[in-house]
C-alpha cells in the first residue's frame, strides 16, 4: 500500500487497527491472551493446576530459564541469537562447585565460577562483533567448547557435598516465595527499565532495525554488539549458580537443551527473530506459557514424549498467529 | 487504433481509503504510455492490479480484446503483461539464462535442464535488444543497467506485448538511458506497447507519446505528449500551479567554516580539495561513479581515507567515525535514507532522537518529556506530517521520511548537513518544501553540502558547484556562472 494512504487511513481509523499497526504495535497481547486462555483451560483439566503449591513451584521452575530468557531479548533484538545459553549454566554451576569444594570461601568461589561464565560470553561478544562469523556460528562453537569445558574440570560427574549455606539461594524461600522468583523478579524490572528508559536499550533496537543507519549515527556497533552477548552470558551464569544452589551440585550436564525453551519463550513473546522488534514484557509471558504448558502437561499425565510434540506445534502456532497478523497489516 | 489495454471503472480501497477511484485508463499498441502522478497517486496501485500482485474492489480490465481476471502476477505474465520494478526481481546468484528461465527451464528427454538451449533461448532473446551479456554471467556481477536488460529479456521470454517500468531511470547515467531509450524504441516497433512510470519529466518528452496523469487516485487527463508542457503536467500532478520550482537564495555565505585539502582514498578520490562557507550551499555534481558519495562518506568518516586533512574554523580536525563528525557539528543525509538514514520499524521520534538520546538523559534515563518536546518541536518547525510520533517511519512518505532524517541531524546541533541526494524518490510538491527547509537553515547560519544528479536542482538552489569525474575535481562554477552545458562537460571529464 502506499505510505500516503497508509498514513491517511491510520488518521481516520484511529482503532485498534492503528494501536496494533503501530508504535504500540504489542505482540505481546496475543502471547498474554494465549496464556490466559491456556491457564483456564489447564485448570477445569487439573484439579492441582490452580493450587498454590503447583503455582509457586511453577514460578520456581520457571525462573530458572526466564532469567536467561531476559537476556537472550537483548541478543535476538540485535537480530542475533545465542546458543550457547545451557552449556554457560553448566559452565558456571561446575566451577563453583568445584571451587566450593577445593575449600575456596562461598562468595570467592561464587565470584570466580562467575567469571568463567562471563568468559564465554564475552568470547560470543568479541567474535561477533569483529568478525562476519554469524552468531549461530560463533555461539554453536561455545556451546560446544562450555559443554566440553564443563565435563573437563568435573571429569564428567557431578560435584556434589557442598555446605548447606550455599544452598540458600536455590532452596531458600523468602515469605510464601522461592528465592529465586524474587531475582527473576528483580531481573525482569531491571531489563525493563533498560530496554525502553535507556540510551542502550534504544540502541539495541535500532541496531536490530538497521545497523548500518545506526553506525553512521556516530553510535559504536561493535560495543553495542559485544555488550548483548556479555548480558545474555550473564544471566545464564545467574542461573547457573541458583541451579547449582538447588541441586547442591555442579552437574556438568544441567541446562542441557535448555536455548531451545528459553529460545522460545523469547520468540512465543512476540519478539522478532530478525531483530528490532519485541518486547521484555511479551518474554516474560513467552517464559510462562513454555513453563504453564510443561508443567500443565505433566500435571495430566502426558507422556513426555508427546509433551514434545505439543511444545513444538505451540511455538509454530504463536509465530503463525503473529506472523498472520502482520501480512493483514 | 484498437486499444491493447483498457481498464475501466477500477475502485481499490484499503483500510476505508479510496486509493483508486474510477479510473480509466487505455494504451495503444506500440505506443510509450508515460503514467505520472505524486507518490501516493495511485500510479503504483494502479499497476500492481494489473499485474495481479492486487485485486481491484471493481472495475473492469481487457487486454487484446479479451476480458481479463487476473489473480496472480503468473496469469498476468502468461497473458503477455509484464512488470519490470524499480527493486528488480533478479536472483544475484543465478545466471542471466536461469534468472529469465527461472521456472520454466527447458529440459531434455531425461528430465534434466538443457543447457545448450537455455544459453541459446537467452542468447536470442539478449540479441533482440543488441545487449552484449553472457548468458553464464552472473546477476550481482552485472551493471544496474545490465540487469535492467536482463528484466527484459525475461519480459520478452513471456512473448510480453505489455510491458510496464517502473521508475526504470533513478539509477541509470546518461549514457545506459539513452541505451534504455533505443531498446524502448525497438521494442516500439516490433509492436509491444509500454506503460513508463517516472518523476524525470524531461524524460518524458523524449521518449513518451501519450500522458496519462493520476492525483489522489482519480484520472485527471491523457494527452498526446507533443501537445503539452512541463508546466502543464506539474499543474496536473500537483492541482495547482508551481510557479517558481525553486525559491530564491538570500543568503550571503560568510566566513570558511570548512576546508578539506587533498583527500585522497586510493582508486577512488583522487588529492580532493575544497572549502565551504557558512550559511553556504555547495552542490557536488558528477555522473554515477564519480566518487560524489565516496567523497562525502569518507569526508564524514563512514568509510576510510589514505590521507587528507580537514580544517574545522580554522583548526585541524581528525574524523576517523562518524561520531568525531557529529561531536564536530557534521551530520549527513545519505542517499539511500530507507537503508543508512532511517531505522523504518521504529517510530519518528526514536529516529529523531537515536544520534543525540545523551541530551534527554537524566540520571541514567531517558526522560520522555524533555523527549516529547523535542520532538515535537521539530515535527513543527520541519512540517513533518504525520499523526503522531509515534507512527513508525516506514508509513510516512519520501518527503516526511526526508524531513525526519534532518530532524535527527538537527537535533545532535549540526552546523554543516550533508544531503546526498535530497530529493530522490519525492514528489514535485515535497520537493520544493525541502528546498525552501535548506534555505532556511542557511540562514540560520549552517551550512550545507548537497550532492545531486538532478542539475536543475544544481542551478536551482546551489551557491556553488563543485563537478567531479573519476574522483578528481574538474570543475568550480559561481551562481550566475552556471549552466547545465557547463556541468556536464566537467562532469565528462572534458577540461575546459
Amino acid at each position: 500500500m502506499d505510505a500516503k494512504a497508509n498514513v491517511a487511513e491510520l488518521r481516520n481509523s484511529g482503532g485498534f487497527l492503528y494501536r496494533i499497526n503501530n508504535s504500540y504495535y504489542k505482540p505481546e497481547i496475543y502471547a498474554g491472551i494465549g496464556l490466559v486462555l491456556l491457564s483456564i483451560i489447564l485448570s477445569f483439566a487439573s484439579p492441582y493446576f490452580l493450587e498454590s503449591r503447583n503455582l509457586i513451584n511453577l514460578a520456581r521452575q520457571i525462573s530458572l530459564y526466564a532469567i536467561i530468557a531476559s537476556g537472550m531479548t537483548f541478543v535476538i533484538l540485535t537480530g542475533g541469537i545465542d546458543l550457547s545459553v545451557g552449556s554457560i549454566v553448566a559452565v558456571t554451576g561446575t566451577f563453583i562447585a568445584g571451587f566450593i569444594k577445593s575449600g575456596m570461601p562461598i562468595l570467592v568461589a561464587v565470584i570466580l565460577g562467575f567469571g568463567i561464565g562471563l568468559l564465554f560470553g564475552l568470547f560470543n561478544g568479541f567474535i561477533i562483533a569483529n568478525t562476519r562469523i554469524p552468531a549461530i556460528i560463533v555461539t554453536l562453537a561455545s556451546m560446544s567448547m562450555g559443554r566440553g569445558t564443563a565435563l573437563l574440570y568435573s571429569n564428567g560427574y557431578p560435584i556434589s557435598g557442598l555446605p548447606n549455606s550455599f544452598k540458600v539461594l536455590g532452596r531458600g524461600y523468602l515469605g510464601p516465595f522461592p528465592i529465586a522468583v524474587y531475582i527473576m523478579v528483580v531481573i525482569f524490572i531491571l531489563t525493563y527499565i533498560v530496554l525502553n528508559k535507556t540510551k542502550f536499550g534504544r540502541h539495541v533496537y535500532a541496531l536490530g532495525g538497521n545497523e548500518e543507519t545506526v553506525r553512521l549515527s556516530g553510535i559504536n556497533v561493535r560495543a553495542l554488539k559485544m555488550k548483548v552477548y556479555v548480558i545474555s552470558g550473564l544471566m545464564s551464569a545467574i542461573s547457573g549458580l541458583i541451579l547449582a544452589s538447588r541441586l547442591g551440585s555442579g552437574q556438568p550436564l544441567s541446562g542441557d537443551g535448555w536455548e531451545l525453551d528459553v529460545i522460545a519463550a523469547v520468540v512465543v513473546g512476540g519478539t522478532d527473530i530478525a531483530g528490532g522488534r519485541g518486547t521484555i514484557i511479551g518474554t516474560i509471558i513467552g517464559a510462562f506459557i513454555i513453563g504453564v504448558l510443561n508443567n500443565g502437561l505433566n500435571l495430566l499425565n502426558v507422556s513426555p514424549y508427546l509433551q514434545l510434540v505439543v511444545k513444538g506445534l505451540v511455538i509454530i502456532g504463536a509465530v503463525f498467529v503473529r506472523a498472520g497478523v502482520n501480512k493483514a497489516k | 487504433m484498437e486499444n491493447i489495454l483498457e481498464m475501466k471503472n477500477i475502485n481499490k480501497q484499503f483500510y476505508g481509503v479510496q486509493a483508486l477511484k474510477n479510473v480509466n485508463f487505455s494504451v495503444r499498441p506500440g505506443e510509450v504510455h508515460v503514467l505520472v502522478g505524486e507518490n501516493g497517486a495511485g500510479k503504483s496501485t494502479l499497476m500492481k492490479i494489473l499485474s495481479g500482485a492486487y485485486q481491484m474492489d471493481s472495475g473492469e480490465i481487457y487486454f487484446a480484446g479479451e476480458k481479463l481476471d487476473i489473480k496472480t502476477p503468473l496469469d498476468a505474465q502468461e497473458r503477455g503483461i509484464s512488470i519490470i520494478y524499480q527493486e528488480f526481481n533478479l536472483i544475484p546468484g543465478l545466471s542471466v539464462a536461469e534468472n529469465i528461465y527461472l521456472g520454466r527451464e527447458p529440459l531434455k528427454k531425461s528430465g534434466l535442464i538443457d543447457w545448450d538451449l537455455l544459453y541459446k533461448n537467452t542468447r536470442e532473446l539478449l540479441d533482440r535488444l543488441q545487449a552484449d551479456i553472457d548468458p553464464r554471467t552472473l546477476v550481482s556481477q552485472l551493471s544496474v543497467a545490465e540487469q535492467q536488460f536482463v528484466e527484459i529479456s525475461k519480459a520478452l521470454s513471456f512473448d510480453s506485448k505489455l510491458i510496464v517500468m517502473d521508475e526504470p531511470s533513478a539509477t541509470l547515467t546518461p549514457k545506459e538511458l539513452e541505451r534504455l531509450f533505443a531498446v524502448i524504441r525497438d521494442l516500439k516497433s516490433q509492436g509491444i506497447a509500454i506503460i513508463y512510470i517516472s518523476h524525470h519529466l524531461d524524460e518524458l518528452f523524449e521518449i513518451g507519446d501519450r500522458l496519462t496523469v493520476l492525483r489522489d487516485g482519480e484520472w485527471i487527463t491523457t494527452d498526446n505528449i507533443e501537445d503539452v508542457d512541463k508546466n502543464y503536467i506539474i499543474k496536473m500532478m500537483v492541482g495547482r500551479e508551481l510557479t517558481n520550482s525553486y525559491p530564491p537564495r538570500e543568503v550571503t555565505p560568510g566566513e570558511v567554516v570548512l576546508e578539506v585539502k587533498n583527500l585522497t582514498r586510493e582508486g577512488v578520490l583522487d588529492n580532493i580539495s575544497f572549502s565551504l562557507r557558512q550559511g553556504e550551499i555547495l552542490a557536488i555534481a558528477g555522473l554515477v561513479g564519480s566518487g560524489r558519495t565516496e567523497l562525502v562518506r569518507a569526508l564524514y568518516g563512514a568509510d576510510p581515507k589514505d590521507s587528507g586533512e580537514v580544517i574545522f574554523k580554522g583548526k585541524p580536525i581528525q574524523i576517523d567515525s562518524p561520531k568525531d563528525s557529529i561531536n564536530h557539528g557534521i551530520g549527513l543525509l545519505p542517499e539511500d535514507r530507507k537503508q543508512q538514514g532511517l531505522v523504518l520499524g521504529q517510530s519518528v521520534r526514536n529516529n529523531i532522537t537515536l544520534a543525540s538520546l545523551d541530551k534527554l538523559i537524566d540520571r541514567m534515563l531517558i526522560r520522555d518529556n524533555k523527549e516529547k518536546e523535542a520532538v515535537h518541536k521539530y515535527i513543527k518547525d520541519l512540517g513533518i506530517k504525520t499523526p503522531s510520533e509515534d507512527i513508525l517511519a516506514m508509513n510516512l512518505s519520501g518527503g516526511n521520511q526526508q524531513k525526519v532524517v534532518l530532524a535527527k541531524w538537527l537535533f545532535t546541533d549540526s552546523e554543516i548537513l550533508i544531503f546526498d541526494e535530497p530529493t530522490r524518490g519525492i514528489d514535485v510538491g515535497a520537493k520544493y518544501e525541502i528546498y525552501v527547509l535548506m534555505n532556511e537553515l542557511t540562514k540560520q547560519g549552517k551550512s550545507i553540502i548537497m550532492i545531486s544528479s538532478e542539475l536543475p536542482e544544481v542551478i536551482g538552489i546551489s551557491d556553488r558547484v563543485l563537478v567531479l569525474h573519476k574522483g578528481r575535481i574538474t570543475g568550480e562554477y559561481h551562481r550566475g556562472d552556471l549552466s547545465q552545458e557547463k556541468i556536464m562537460k566537467s562532469a565528462a571529464g572534458e577540461v575546459n
